[in-house]
């Protein structure tokens, strides 16, 4: 995939404080070691702290226990393999490619939306920086009206980035603004429109409906539109994205995940049970600060840092 | 928020409290539940293990097995041992003289270090404190814009008598990672320029950063070398998961927090990070963000918490937050009124507007013990209270000032005035009525009984309520016609014949 070259490239040169440097040198619980009840009950508690939770961890575990009763699996690199084959089966590769509008049917329109903090701006500048690497021609829509100095910031990363930005005032109507850039990204020909819209929490009823506004309001002006629906999860995240993705989703069909903030000691274990539960395949992950600093997710190494010592 | 710990264990204290004496079989069962409950809520699994294992042990002694209401013991010991995982705390803020008392926030990104420092101003503007807020984060794009935002709107719509400053150097914000180290000079002329305004409180925003970036980390420990402060927040959001305790972690042992500050605390967090922090690092929790308006900040209590977690509800803070709406004269003057049966339909109205500005009715009546649980699919209609007030609204002032002029054809016009239904209208004149017959009920009560009637409603045992109505709000929303205006009604309608 084109889209990632820059960030392969990176993660060749081995990034000393990344995800990728981690897990690189990490040391699994499971290695070098026979299965056994004590082994899997460690590994059941390995997956609750990488915030799996009780319930899918239990599951999980069960189905490796009958694999190990079986006579499938009796390493622990193998009940490794077996994990990382169960999931990467849940997480088809096509699942995780980004589905563009088809060829002459207006720009993209990729609608990006999360709780406050989750880091919508800061991926957005990743997913800009990386398709307009690809020769991609990128609007991106300042929908965040609410909270103070948001349209700013993200005019500093369009700037940072050259790509255009279309914004309104500060309190004002966010469907209007993205009215406004369906407009203009039809109005000059443009690749993809990437649309931010302000943190909200999923219980904020009359925030979630201003969400589907916005939606439809992109589904009226271009056909098709939006094509993507990210929602941007902060890896540190704990049981509640459950019902933060359902809540979501209900409101504005959500295709894909962004999960965030991966370069910390967080383990996102929850984009698991949220597969498992809701199955919303993840796309990205977001491993630093920098706009390069994005990778296509991986279900193989995801897993194994799961299980990091 | 915490509805689902809540849940899990009204359950559970149900259960135990339906049989006359329990078993060790029926603790460890018991104790397994809590378990799960407790990792479903984010709590950290090394913090679960201790819990459990303490309140087990306390609940193996004589204590439960030996009690005749092993439920209320059960709610006993966990209520103890939850406060005693959050607390102590002192939510006081402590003051230097010679000011400014120095207070810096720390936090991982995207935790709300920025719109806490908004908050924090804003409440001790309340307090008569003036504060200066510096924009230390020279890494986030738009940070300094930010604060400066806030700061303006701080100082130009909350209310209190201090003063709001703001101080930043924006010419040396930079890309990330390349203005590591500027923050240091940044703090340090922004504690002169505090001094020089006379400020009594310094609030620095830091950038947020991980706790593993060894950079950024030396930068924090620079700053709060330079300029010392007095006060250092982890600015923690209350939704993460087991990962909380160890950025808690990380932070304190590199400055040694005074607090944490828990944000998003309006979001269904199960309470996680709440629960295992303070076990964690040693460090409470002084301050909670509970919405996005700058007012949404309020002070930690863990006995509060503990009981709302339990399902015993939260009196006090329903009392606080009722005081910080109404003045002591107007609820005298109310009352008063009240105990004549002299009470309108304006004061209603103005009743029913300074009740919603302290929240949803639903988070109101959450904090109620017993009610909590019965929430949870109720589908309280905000808007209900719209059409009571438009109701009323359409009123004139001879009307709202005695409702039994209220007949028939006078109905039908403030229904129409107020976009609503004649039997709309019946209803609001009804429940009024209702309120007035109350009012007068409880004004005649001594005070001693009246006493009597509010520390029942504290002491009532979460267990026993699972499945009753509402509490201490007899026959609530059932609505007996009033025979009086009845009466009167026939009267007038015999008059017009």
């Amino acid at each position: 995939m084109a889209l990632f070259k820059t960030a392969f490239n990176k993660l060749k040169q081995g990034l000393a404080k990344t995800r990728s440097g981690l897990v690189s040198g990490l040391r699994s619980v499971l290695g070098g070691r026979a299965l056994s009840a004590e082994l899997l009950s460690e590994l059941e508690a390995k997956l609750i702290q990488a915030d799996v939770g009780v319930a899918t961890a239990a599951k999980l575990t069960q189905e490796l226990s009958d694999a190990w009763k079986a006579g499938k699996v009796s390493q622990g690199e193998q009940a490794l393999d077996y994990l990382k084959q169960r999931l990467a089966a849940d997480w088809p590769d096509h699942d995780r490619r980004l589905r563009y509008a088809p060829d002459g049917g207006g720009p993209t329109v990729i609608l990006i939306a999360g709780v406050n903090g989750a880091g919508k701006t800061t991926s957005i500048a990743k997913i800009a920086k990386s398709l307009r690497d690809e020769n991609k021609s990128i609007v991106l829509a300042a929908c965040d009206t609410f909270r103070a100095a948001a349209v700013e910031q993200l005019e500093i990363w369009s700037g940072r980035l050259g790509v255009e930005v279309v914004k309104g005032q500060q309190g004002g109507d966010p469907a209007a603004v993205a009215f406004d850039a369906c407009e203009a990204a039809v109005a000059r020909g443009a690749d993809v429109l990437i649309v931010d819209t302000a943190g909200r929490l999923h219980t904020q009823d009359s925030l979630m409906r201003q969400l589907t506004k916005i939606k439809n309001v992109c589904a009226k002006k271009i056909p098709g539109a939006p094509h993507e629906v990210i929602l941007v999860l902060d890896a540190t995240v704990g049981q509640n994205a459950i019902t933060q993705a359902k809540v979501f989703a209900e409101a504005i069909d959500v295709t894909g995940i962004f999960l965030a903030k991966l370069d910390g000691t967080a383990r996102g274990g929850i984009v698991v049970a949220i597969r498992d539960q809701l199955g919303i395949p993840v796309k990205f992950i977001g491993v630093g600060e920098t706009p390069d600093d994005v990778e296509p997710f991986e279900p193989g190494r995801f897993i194994e840092a799961l299980f990091a010592e | 928020m915490f509805d689902s710990l809540t849940d899990k264990f009204s359950g559970l204290f149900r259960k135990l409290s339906g049989r006359g004496k329990i078993t060790e079989a029926n603790v460890r069962e018991a104790m397994a539940e809590v378990r799960t409950a407790l990792l479903e809520a984010d709590v950290n699994y090394g913090v679960v293990e201790q819990f459990t294992q303490r309140i087990q042990e306390k609940a193996l002694g004589t204590e439960v097995l030996a009690s005749l209401q092993p439920g209320e013991q059960m709610v006993k010991i966990v209520h103890d041992e939850l406060v005693d995982l959050m607390g102590p705390v002192d939510t006081h803020l402590m003051y230097v003289q010679p000011g400014p008392t120095v207070v810096m926030m720390c936090g991982l990104q995207g935790s709300g270090k920025t719109t806490t420092c908004g908050k924090l101003a804003a409440y001790l503007k309340k307090n008569g404190k003036s504060v200066t807020l510096a924009a230390v984060d020279l890494q986030r794009p738009a940070a300094v814009a930010q604060l400066e935002t806030l700061a303006k709107q701080v100082e130009g719509d909350m209310p209190g008598p201090g003063q709001v400053h703001f101080y930043a150097e924006p010419d040396k914000v930079a890309e990330y990672g390349k203005a590591v180290g500027a923050a240091v000079g940044v703090a340090r002329r922004a504690l002169d320029a505090a001094k020089k305004n006379g400020s009594d409180v310094l609030v620095l925003d830091t950038a947020g950063r991980l706790h593993i970036d060894d950079a950024l980390m030396g930068e924090l420990r620079a700053v709060n070398q330079a300029v010392t402060p007095h006060q250092i927040y982890l600015v923690t959001d209350a939704m993460t998961g087991q990962d909380a305790v160890n950025s808690a972690k990380a932070f304190n042992e590199q400055l040694e927090l005074d607090g944490v500050i828990l944000t998003k605390f309006d979001s269904d967090t199960r309470g996680g990070a709440a629960l295992s922090v303070k076990h964690v690092t040693g460090k409470p929790i002084k301050f909670i963000g509970t919405g996005e308006k700058l007012d949404a900040i309020e002070e930690f209590h863990p006995e509060r918490l503990a009981s709302r977690i339990l399902g015993m509800g939260d009196v006090l803070s329903l009392v606080e937050k009722a005081q910080e709406q109404v003045s002591e004269e107007d609820a005298l003057a109310l009352q008063e009124k009240m105990a004549k049966g002299k009470m309108t339909m304006d004061d209603f109205l103005a009743q029913l507007k300074s009740v919603r500005k302290m929240g949803s009715m639903k988070s109101l009546l959450g904090m109620l013990p017993g009610v909590g649980q019965q929430l949870k699919n109720l589908d309280l209609d905000e808007k209900e209270l719209n059409r009571t007030e438009a109701v009323i609204q359409s009123m004139t002032k001879k009307e709202r000032a005695d409702v039994t002029l209220l007949d028939n054809s006078r109905r039908r016009r403030i229904a129409r005035g107020s976009g609503t239904s004649t039997q709309a209208v019946s209803q609001v004149v009804k429940g009024f009525e209702m309120v007035l017959k109350m009012s007068k009920q409880v004004s005649s009560m001594g005070m001693m009984d009246r006493m009597k009637a509010l520390t029942g409603m504290g002491q009532m045992d979460p267990a026993a309520m699972g499945g009753g109505g509402m509490p201490g709000l007899p026959g609530f929303g059932s609505g007996k016609k009033s025979t009086k205006t009845q009466s009167r009604f026939r009267q007038r309608k015999r008059k017009s014949r």
